[in-house]
C-alpha cells in the first residue's frame, strides 16, 4: 500500500483483540487494516516452532474465556477453531502424595474425601454458591462498562441493570460476593476448606497476572472467573486449542481476511498521528504513514498513551492516571521440548493425571513464600507454577513419542535486583527446572531444549509493557469501570477518533476476545 | 475406575450383561440377567438379593447423641426405642428436604443414619457444642437387603436372631453363620424384607452364606431396575428423581418440603426445636401448596390414545425416571416423577407432584403419554401410597 492509502480503520497490534476488531468491522463494511509489529499475529497467543519438530504455545497456553458470541460471529469452527477439554488437576505434594480433581464428580469427591471427608462436601457447596455468583457477574463481561457517574440514559440504564443483578442475589450469595471482593484468596478460601493444596491450587486464579500474594486483600474476587469458565464450559470456551493457542488466532485472522480486512506483519507502529485534535492514522518504524477514519489501538495502555501518541494531545489528568496504572510483571514462562514425559513421582507412569493441569502449588504457606521472593525484587527460588503437557492433548504439537511442556509461573517480578539478562534468564529456569524436578526426577534428563520467557522478553519481543500479561493488572480497582481508568472505560479515548480494543479494556487479559468485539460495537454506534 | 463394593467380586461374575449404573460413586448392578422380570419377581414372590452397601451410613454416638438427631432430623428420636428404627427426612432452616434415610438405634447412646448423599458436614455443622461424634462408616460397613416373602425363612434357616419377634422397623444383632451382623427390618421394596448390615471385610462370606442357605426358597440376586419397579409400588421417594435436595437445588422452585413430599407424617412439630421447624410450622399451618400421591393410569384411556396409530398400549419396560406433565382440565397442574407398569397390580402407576387442590384422592388428572412421536394425554385418578401394601411387610 503505498504512502497516502486511507483506511475506514487502522488497527495497531495483531494480538486477538486487534484481529477480531478488524474482522467486526469488516464484517460492518469497513475497510480495516491490522499493522502487526511482529512476523506473526496472536500477540500472546501465539504458537511458535522455536525448536525445530516442537510447536510452543509460547505465551498464553489455555483458552479461558473465549466469547461463545466471537466464535459464533465469526465462524471460527469454520475457520479451524478446535477447542480440546483439559480434564483435571494434580497437585504433587513433598511428601510422595497428591490432589487430583477431575471432570468426574464421584471421582473428585472421593479423592477430596481422602484428603479431608469435610472438604469433599464443601467443595459442593462452594461450587453452588460460585455458580450462582459467576452466573450473576457473567453478563458483565458482554456488556460496556457503563459510567456510574454520567446522567447519559445509557449509562443510567447500563448501571441499573448492573445494580439490579446484584440487589437481587440472595442475602447469603450477595454477601459471599462482598467477602469476594474485599478479601484475600487465602482468607476466602480457609473458610472453606481445610485440605492445604485444594486452598492453594484453588487461590492461584486469584494471583495470576497480579504483582500481589495469595494473601493480599482483593485477590479472592478473580476467584469467580474460574467459575464463569465453568458456566461457559458447555460452549467449549474453555480449554486447549487444537495447533496451541496460536491457532485461536489463526482462526480469527483467518476469518477477519475472509470478512475484507487486511492484516500486515512487521508493520511496527512508532506514533499515532493527529491532526486538529484528531487521531488521523499512525507512522511506521519504516517512516510510511497510514491513515484511516479511526485509529483502534490494541497494545496495552501505557504503550499506546505514553509512547504512542505525544502528550501534548492528552489531557494531563488522564495521563496521570494511566501513569498510575498498575502493570508490574509478575510471571514467567518456561517452554520445554522433551525427550520423554514426566515421571511424577506422586503418580508415575502415562496416566490421564498428564493430560490436564500440575500445579505446582502444595500449600498457602509455599504460595506466599514464592510471592515473600519477588516482594523483595527476587525471582521466586520455589514457585508457583501452572504446567501443561499439550502434546498429550493434541499429539501435533511435538514429533511422535517426544513432547512438549508449557510451565507458567510465578513470581518473576519485572523489576528484578540487578535487572534481567541472560545469566538470570537461565538462573531463573534452573529455578523452575530444579522445582518440578523434585517432584518428576527425570525431568532434567528429559530435556532436548528450553525456552525461558522472562518479563523483560515478554516487553521487548512480545509488546508487553514491564511483562504484564494482562495489559494491566487484573485487581478489582482496575476493572469494570476502572479499567483503564475512569470514564474512558467504554473503548473511547480523550483523543478524538482514537479507541481502544486491548486486554487493558474491560473485561480484561486473558483470551475472551471480549475486548475487540465491544470496541468494534462500540465504534460503531460511533460512525 | 469406579470402585466395585464390598460384594463385588461375588456380583461381578454375575452380570451376564455387564450391566452397570453408578450409585454414589460405587458399580452397582442394573440387573444381572439379561431380562431383568425374574429379578422382580424374586422380590414379590421368593427372595430378592440386592446390594445395598452404596448407602451412606454414619455411626453416631455419644451421651448428646439423642439431642443431637432431634435436632436435626424431623422425627422424634426419643420415641425411638433402642433396637428400634425411624424412617425420616432432614431438611434445611426453610424446611426443604436435604435428605431421607434411616436411623437405627443401636444403643441408647448410638445410632446409625443411612442416607442418600453425603451429608458428614452437614451433621457435623449442626453438631456444635454437643457430645456426639459422628464418624462415615460408609466403607467400612457392607449392608444387603433381603426381600421378599420367603426372607424371613431365609435368615431363619440362617442365623441365630429371634425373627418371628423382630418387628416392623426393630433390629436385632445376630450372627448369620458365625458372622457377626445386624439385621434391621426394614427395606425399599414395600414387601416383607430385612437389611443386613456387616462389617466390609465379611461381606464375600455372607453373600456365600445367604445364596447358599437361600436356595431352597428362592433366593435370587436382583439389580437396581428390579429394585425400582418395586419401590415405586410401594411409593417410596428416591432423591435426585422424585425431589431435588435443597442444598444442591439452583433455584428455590426445585426444593421440596416433606409436607410436599408426602412426608408429613414424619414432621413432629410438637418438638420443641429442629432445624426447620419454623417454616414447617408455618407451612402446616397455611397448608402445603404441593402433594405426592399416586396415579393411576386409566387403562382404556391409554387403549383408545395408542388405538388412534393401530397399536395396543405399549409399556414402560422400567421404571422411567422423566418429569412428565400432568394436566387438568387442560392446564397444567403437577408432573410425575416416577412411573412404572406394575406386574403384580397389573397397572400403569406413577408417582406425581400435584398442585393441592388437584391432589385429592379421586381427582381426574391427565398425564402425557407420547405415541409415536406425538404428545397424547391418558386420563389417570389420584391415589393415596402405596400403591401396593401386602399384609406380610408388617406381620
Ligand atoms: C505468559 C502468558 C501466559 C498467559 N496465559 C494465558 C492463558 O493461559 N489463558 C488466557 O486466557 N490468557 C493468558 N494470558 C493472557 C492473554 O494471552 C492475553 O491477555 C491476551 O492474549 C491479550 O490479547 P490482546 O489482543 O489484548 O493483546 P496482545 O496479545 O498483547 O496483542 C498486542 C499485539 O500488539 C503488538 N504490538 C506491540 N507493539 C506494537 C507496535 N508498536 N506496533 C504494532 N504492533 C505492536 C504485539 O506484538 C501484539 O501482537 C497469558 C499471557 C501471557 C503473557
Amino acid at each position: 500500500m503505498g504512502q497516502n492509502t486511507r483506511y475506514d480503520a487502522v488497527i495497531i497490534g495483531g494480538g486477538h483483540n486487534g484481529l477480531i476488531t478488524a474482522a467486526y468491522l469488516a464484517r460492518a463494511g469497513k475497510r480495516a487494516v491490522v499493522l502487526e509489529r511482529r512476523h506473526l499475529v496472536g500477540g500472546s497467543a501465539v504458537t511458535e516452532e522455536i525448536f525445530p519438530g516442537f510447536k510452543f504455545s509460547a505465551l498464553s497456553y489455555v483458552v479461558s474465556l473465549l466469547r461463545p458470541d466471537v466464535i459464533r460471529d465469526l465462524q471460527l469452527a469454520r475457520h479451524g477453531l478446535e477447542l480440546l477439554p483439559l480434564e483435571s488437576t494434580i497437585t504433587p505434594l513433598p511428601n510422595g502424595d497428591y490432589l487430583m480433581r477431575g471432570a468426574d464428580h464421584d471421582e473428585t469427591r472421593r479423592e477430596l474425601y481422602r484428603h479431608s471427608p469435610k472438604d469433599a462436601e464443601a467443595y459442593d457447596d462452594f461450587g453452588k454458591l460460585m455458580y450462582h455468583l459467576a452466573f450473576a457477574m457473567k453478563h458483565i463481561l458482554d456488556v460496556v462498562p457503563p459510567n456510574p457517574t454520567s446522567m447519559r440514559p445509557r449509562d443510567l440504564m447500563g448501571l441499573l441493570r448492573f445494580g439490579r443483578h446484584f440487589l437481587d442475589l440472595p442475602p447469603e450469595q450477595f454477601y459471599a460476593l462482598c467477602k469476594l471482593m474485599t478479601m484475600s484468596a487465602a482468607d476466602f478460601l480457609d473458610e472453606w476448606f481445610e485440605t492445604e493444596p485444594l486452598k492453594a491450587t484453588m487461590s492461584a486464579s486469584g494471583i495470576i497476572g497480579t504483582f500481589l500474594g495469595v494473601r493480599s486483600p482483593g485477590t479472592a474476587y478473580v476467584l469467580l472467573h474460574h467459575y464463569m469458565g465453568e458456566i461457559d464450559g458447555v460452549f467449549r470456551a474453555w480449554g486447549f486449542a487444537k495447533g496451541g493457542t496460536g491457532a485461536v488466532s489463526e482462526a480469527i485472522a483467518s476469518a477477519a481476511r475472509e470478512l475484507g480486512a487486511e492484516i500486515r506483519t512487521e508493520a511496527s507502529v512508532e506514533q499515532v498521528i493527529v491532526k486538529n485534535g484528531k487521531a488521523v492514522g499512525v507512522a511506521l518504524e519504516s517512516g510510511e504513514e497510514i491513515h484511516g477514519r479511526v485509529v483502534v489501538t490494541g497494545v496495552d495502555p501505557k504503550l499506546t498513551f505514553l509512547k504512542l501518541v505525544e502528550p501534548q494531545h492528552l489531557p494531563s489528568d488522564f495521563l496521570d492516571a494511566i501513569r498510575r496504572f498498575k502493570i508490574r510483571g509478575s510471571s514467567g514462562k518456561v517452554n520445554l521440548a522433551l525427550g520423554e514425559l514426566p515421571n511424577l513421582t506422586c503418580l508415575p507412569g502415562k496416566g490421564p493425571h498428564l493430560r490436564g493441569a500440575i500445579s505446582i502449588s502444595p500449600s498457602l504457606d509455599y504460595m506466599e513464600r514464592a510471592y515473600d521472593d519477588a516482594k523483595y525484587g527476587n525471582f521466586s527460588r520455589h514457585p508457583y507454577m501452572d504446567i501443561i503437557i499439550p502434546s498429550m492433548i493434541d499429539p501435533g504439537m511435538a514429533p511422535p513419542g517426544k513432547h512438549v511442556m508449557s510451565i507458567f509461573c510465578q513470581w518473576a517480578p519485572f523489576e528484578l535486583n540487578g535487572g534481567w539478562n541472560d545469566e538470570q534468564r537461565e538462573a531463573f529456569g534452573d529455578a523452575v527446572v530444579n522445582t518440578i524436578s523434585e517432584f518428576a526426577p527425570n525431568l532434567k534428563n528429559a530435556i532436548i531444549h528450553r525456552h525461558v520467557v522472562t518479563p523483560w522478553d515478554m516487553q521487548e519481543t512480545y509488546g508487553l509493557t514491564q511483562g504484564n500479561i494482562f495489559h494491566g493488572e487484573l485487581s478489582l480497582h482496575q476493572l469494570f469501570f476502572m479499567r483503564p481508568t475512569h470514564p474512558w472505560a467504554n473503548y473511547r479515548t480523550p483523543l478524538k477518533n482514537l479507541y481502544q480494543c486491548g486486554s487493558g479494556t474491560h473485561p480484561g487479559g486473558g483470551i475472551t476476545g471480549a475486548s475487540g468485539r465491544l470496541a468494534a460495537l462500540e465504534i460503531l454506534k460511533d460512525w | 475406575m469406579l470402585r466395585g463394593t464390598p460384594f463385588h467380586e461375588r456380583t461381578a461374575p454375575l452380570c451376564e450383561g455387564q450391566n452397570w449404573r453408578r450409585w454414589a460413586g460405587y458399580l452397582s448392578a442394573s440387573s444381572y440377567e439379561l431380562v431383568n422380570d425374574r429379578e422382580y419377581f424374586a422380590i414379590r414372590g421368593a427372595s430378592a438379593l440386592i446390594d445395598v452397601s452404596p448407602l451412606y451410613k454414619y455411626l453416631i454416638r455419644g451421651t448428646d447423641a439423642e439431642r443431637f438427631l432431634n435436632r436435626v432430623l424431623t422425627r422424634d428420636v426419643a420415641k425411638c426405642d433402642v433396637h428400634q428404627v425411624m424412617y425420616g427426612p432432614w431438611c434445611d432452616e426453610t424446611g426443604k428436604v436435604i435428605d431421607d434415610g434411616t436411623l437405627q438405634r443401636l444403643g441408647e447412646d448410638s445410632f446409625r443414619l443411612t442416607a442418600a448423599e453425603p451429608n458428614l458436614r452437614w451433621l457435623a455443622d449442626n453438631a456444635g457444642g454437643l457430645r456426639v461424634t459422628i464418624e462415615d462408616d460408609t466403607d467400612s460397613t457392607a449392608a444387603l437387603a433381603l426381600q421378599g416373602p420367603t426372607s424371613r425363612e431365609i435368615l431363619k434357616s440362617l442365623s441365630d436372631a429371634d425373627l418371628d419377634n423382630l418387628k416392623y422397623f426393630r433390629l436385632a444383632f445376630a450372627r448369620i453363620r458365625d458372622i457377626p451382623v445386624t439385621i434391621t427390618r426394614t427395606g425399599y421394596t414395600g414387601d416383607l424384607g430385612y437389611e443386613i448390615w456387616v462389617e466390609a471385610r465379611q461381606a464375600v462370606p455372607l453373600w456365600d452364606a445367604l445364596i447358599d442357605g437361600g436356595e431352597p426358597y428362592g433366593i435370587t440376586p436382583a439389580g437396581i431396575l428390579a429394585l425400582d419397579m418395586a419401590r415405586v409400588e410401594a411409593g417410596l421417594i428416591l432423591i435426585g428423581v422424585d425431589y431435588v435436595p435443597a442444598n444442591r437445588a439452583l433455584i428455590e422452585s426445585r426444593k421440596s418440603s416433606p409436607f410436599e413430599l408426602g412426608l408429613g407424617w414424619t414432621v413432629k412439630l410438637e418438638k420443641d426445636h429442629f432445624v426447620g421447624r419454623q417454616a414447617l410450622l408455618d407451612e402446616w399451618r397455611g397448608g402445603p401448596t404441593w402433594g405426592f400421591k399416586g396415579l393411576e393410569i386409566d387403562w382404556n384411556s391409554l387403549q383408545k390414545v395408542y388405538s388412534e396409530f393401530g397399536l395396543p398400549p405399549e409399556l414402560p419396560q422400567m421404571t422411567w425416571r422423566t418429569s412428565v406433565p400432568v394436566y387438568s382440565g387442560g392446564k397444567q397442574v403437577g408432573y410425575a416423577t416416577s412411573g412404572c407398569w406394575s406386574p403384580t397390580l397389573k397397572k400403569y402407576i406413577a408417582l406425581a407432584h400435584l398442585q393441592s387442590n388437584s391432589a385429592e384422592r379421586g381427582t381426574r388428572v391427565e398425564m402425557e403419554v407420547t405415541v409415536e412421536h406425538q404428545r397424547k394425554k391418558a386420563a389417570a385418578r389420584v391415589v393415596e401410597l402405596p400403591f401396593f401394601d401386602p399384609e406380610r411387610k408388617r406381620s
